[in-house]
Order: C-alpha cells, then sequence, then structure tokens
C-alpha cells in the first residue's frame, strides 16, 4: 500500500518538476515547483517525520511560492513602466 | 551544439556518480550510535518528549544559532538589495476584495495564535521555533495581500528580531553559567513530563527562535512585497 | 525507503538539467529549489528504518522500548533547518534577478556577457 502511495505521488512530482522547467509561462512553472512541495510534504509523512512535513507545507509550498509570485509581480510592474 | 554537448556530458557525470547512492543504498535496521544515546537518554535527561526538538534546541543548539545568523545575513541581503528608493510618482494600489478583506479580518488573530500554539507546544508535539515563525510569516502575508494600504512598522519588526535574538544568545550564556554547557536546558526546573510548563528551557528557547524567525520572514516578504517605484 | 532515494536523485538531475538548459534566471532558480527539494527526500529518506515511527514520546511509543520504535531524529533536525535556509536563499537570489533586471531589462542568461571574453 505505502508503495503504491509513493509510487503515485513520485510520478506526480516527477511530471510537475519537468512541467515546471519545459512550461513556457512563468507563473505556472512556480505553481508547479509550489506543487513539488506539497506533494514533498506527504512523502515526509510517510518517511514519519512530520516536524519536516509541516515545515516543507509550510515554507515550500507556502511562502516560497509567495515570493515567487511577488517577484514576478516586481518584473511585470517594470515591464509595464517601460 | 557545443554546450548541448556539454550539458549532456555533466549530466552524465552526475548521474554516473550519483547512480551507486541508489544501487547500492541499503537502508539502515537500527539507529546510528548518536541517535541512538539521543533517543534513550534525550528524555531523561531534557525532558523534552518531541526528540527532533531536543536536538535542533539542545544537542545541536550551536548549529541552530549558526543557521538562524545565516536567515538573519540572507534577510539583510534581500533588504539591501531591494531597499526602497524614495521616489514621488506613486500609482495608487488596487484594493483587494471584500471576500479578502473580511476573511482575514477573522483569520488573521487565528492564524496568530496557531502559530503561538506551535512554537510553545514545540516539545510535546510535532513543531516548533521554525514551524509557528513560518505560520506568523504567512498570516502576515495575509494581511498584507488584503489591504492596500497594510504598511509593517519596520521598527517594530527590527526590535523584535533583535531582541528575541539577544534573548537567545543570553539564554545560552546563562545555561552555561547556571548548568553544564551553552544553551543547556536545564537551569530551569524540568518539571513533570510531557506537560507545557516542562522540558526546562526549550518552551522559552524556541519561542525565541519562533519570534525571530518570524520577524526575518516577515521582513523578507515586505521587502519583496514593497513598492519601489 | 529505497524508492523515495531515487525519487530524489530524478528529482536533483531534473533540477541540474532546468539550470544547465534554461535560460530564463527565474527558471533557473526553480530548478534550484527543485534540486533543494530532491536532496532534502534523499536525507529524511536515510534516516528512515522499516516500520518505525515518528521521534516523538507519546502515549504511541514506550519510553523504555523507544530505541526500538522510532526513526532517526537527526536528519530530521538537519532537513528542518536546510528548508528554512532554502527560502532565504532563495528569496536572496530572486532579489538578485529582480535587480538584474532592473539594470538590464531582461532576465535572459545570455544578455549578461560582461564577463565573456
Amino acid at each position: 500500500m505505502t508503495t503504491i502511495i509513493i509510487a503515485v505521488l513520485g510520478a506526480i512530482m516527477i511530471a510537475a518538476a519537468v512541467l515546471a522547467i519545459v512550461q513556457k509561462s512563468l507563473l505556472s512553472a512556480v505553481i508547479a515547483a509550489g506543487a513539488i512541495s506539497l506533494l514533498a510534504s506527504l512523502l515526509y509523512i510517510v518517511l514519519a517525520a512530520p516536524d519536516v512535513a509541516m515545515t516543507e507545507a509550510a515554507i515550500g509550498s507556502g511562502l516560497t511560492t509567495i515570493v515567487f509570485l511577488f517577484a514576478l509581480n516586481k518584473i511585470r510592474k517594470e515591464d509595464k513602466h517601460g | 551544439m557545443v554546450k548541448k554537448i556539454f550539458i549532456v556530458i555533466i549530466l552524465g557525470f552526475f548521474a554516473v556518480m550519483l547512480l551507486p547512492l541508489a544501487k547500492d543504498f541499503t537502508p539502515f535496521q537500527e539507529l546510528s550510535p548518536v541517535a541512538e544515546k539521543y533517543v534513550e537518554d534525550g528524555p531523561e535527561e531534557l525532558g523534552s518528549a518531541n526528540l527532533v526538538t531536543s536536538v535542533i534546541v539542545t544537542y545541536r543548539g550551536l548549529d541552530t544559532l549558526g543557521e538562524v545568523a545565516v536567515l538573519f545575513i540572507a534577510a539583510a541581503g534581500v533588504g539591501f538589495f531591494l531597499r526602497k528608493e524614495e521616489k514621488g510618482d506613486k500609482t495608487p494600489k488596487r484594493g483587494s476584495s471584500q471576500i479578502l478583506q473580511s476573511g482575514t479580518a477573522f483569520l488573521f488573530p487565528l492564524i496568530l495564535a496557531f502559530g503561538v500554539y506551535i512554537f510553545l507546544h514545540g516539545h510535546l508535539t510535532p513543531g516548533g521555533g521554525f514551524q509557528g515563525g513560518v505560520v506568523i510569516a504567512s498570516g502576515m502575508v495575509l494581511l498584507l495581500l488584503s489591504s492596500a494600504s497594510a504598511k509593517i512598522n519596520e521598527n517594530v519588526l527590527h526590535l523584535v528580531e533583535s531582541l528575541s535574538g539577544a534573548s537567545y544568545v543570553a539564554i545560552g550564556i546563562l545555561g552555561l553559567v547556571l548548568a553544564t554547557g551553552f544553551l543547556d536546558n536545564r537551569f530551569l526546573d524540568l518539571g513533570e513530563f510531557g506537560t507545557l510548563l516542562s522540558a526546562g528551557a526549550i518552551p522559552l528557547i524556541y519561542s525565541f527562535i519562533g519570534l525571530k524567525v518570524g520577524a526575518e520572514l516577515v521582513g523578507i516578504v515586505n521587502n519583496m512585497q514593497k513598492d519601489q517605484s | 525507503m529505497t524508492l523515495i532515494t531515487i525519487l530524489g536523485l530524478v528529482l536533483i538531475m531534473i533540477g541540474l538539467w532546468g539550470m544547465l538548459t534554461q535560460k530564463n534566471i527565474i527558471k533557473i532558480i526553480i530548478g534550484f529549489s527543485i534540486m533543494d527539494t530532491g536532496v532534502h527526500l534523499i536525507m529524511v529518506s536515510i534516516g528512515y528504518l522499516k516500520d518505525r515511527t515518528a521521534p516523538i514520546i507519546d502515549s504511541a511509543v514506550d519510553q523504555a522500548n523507544a530505541v526500538n520504535t522510532v526513526v532517526d531524529p537527526i536528519p530530521s533536525a538537519l532537513v528542518l533547518t536546510a528548508i528554512v535556509i532554502g527560502l532565504a536563499v532563495t528569496a536572496l537570489m530572486l532579489s538578485y534577478a529582480i535587480k538584474l533586471y532592473e539594470k538590464k531589462g531582461t532576465l535572459d542568461i545570455n544578455e549578461f556577457k560582461e564577463l565573456k571574453w
């Protein structure tokens, strides 16, 4: 059972990682990178490390994505001003 | 073209280098001697139910101090690169939706309370200073997103950060003077195992770490978000 | 869990591939964060022991027999701090990227050829 969970999550993570690299749109790439972290936090639960899972869920998929989005926002704003 | 060949060669080297790790890796059957000592003596010695916490705060406390220092330097670097240049024409920000505003008004105190709960219970349940600090920081992000005029008072932020950092080191030195070593938590009473006020100074130290990490992450996000033009 | 170790290795390779092939600086930073996740997964998976539970002494774990029932707490502690550092380093890299964009008006890594001979 655990093996199936790991295999499914791992397949999604690898797909998301490839998507994050080849994706043309930066926004989609950032979201895909956040999804990888979220799935990784599920794997940490499987690995019996709840502390790490909490950190990864809050930082990896939460704050990192937000920091990326703020950076994209800044770059786009500069774009508009010329 | 040459570049592509180089990339293939580099990736190939990396794959060959990493392959033995996957192929010959045999999972351990029992704990390593160091971990065994931590698991065996940790609860008795330090009174912390969460062994990860006892490793982070006490056994490897000096590493954590260094790690918080690295975090501080990175936050200072972000602040340095994105420092505000005073310019005239400020485009007024668009306000956020009613749903986000009312949701924030309701959720913000709860998120703060949850963050504080996480770092106060770091020695009993999964979680601790780092996670609690991050939860507090995400509450602040919600506040920044919800209202266009919301500004974080940077003086308060710096005050919280410096005070908690200084208290962290002070408690460490207190452990050196009153107990057996730097960041030793046993200068306070260990208390009853498994209750909130137990494990000596661990809740105190973790609270300061939580406040410091929270203040630093809020500073990073605030700098990234701040209008420059 | 050997499967997770292999997954971490694959993520490292994908991240490295992204860092080497992409032109956009933001994409390079995304590749770095994928690599980060891979390294963390490997470290935690090395500390895992089969059929054991989280290193927290409570009603589910007998304190006297803890050595035989919990996983290694040290990799967890290391990775926990590494994740927080990872966020700070990512933010630092992004602020560099923003600064570079302000100077050049582009994020294409090939446009920055001051050091090219």
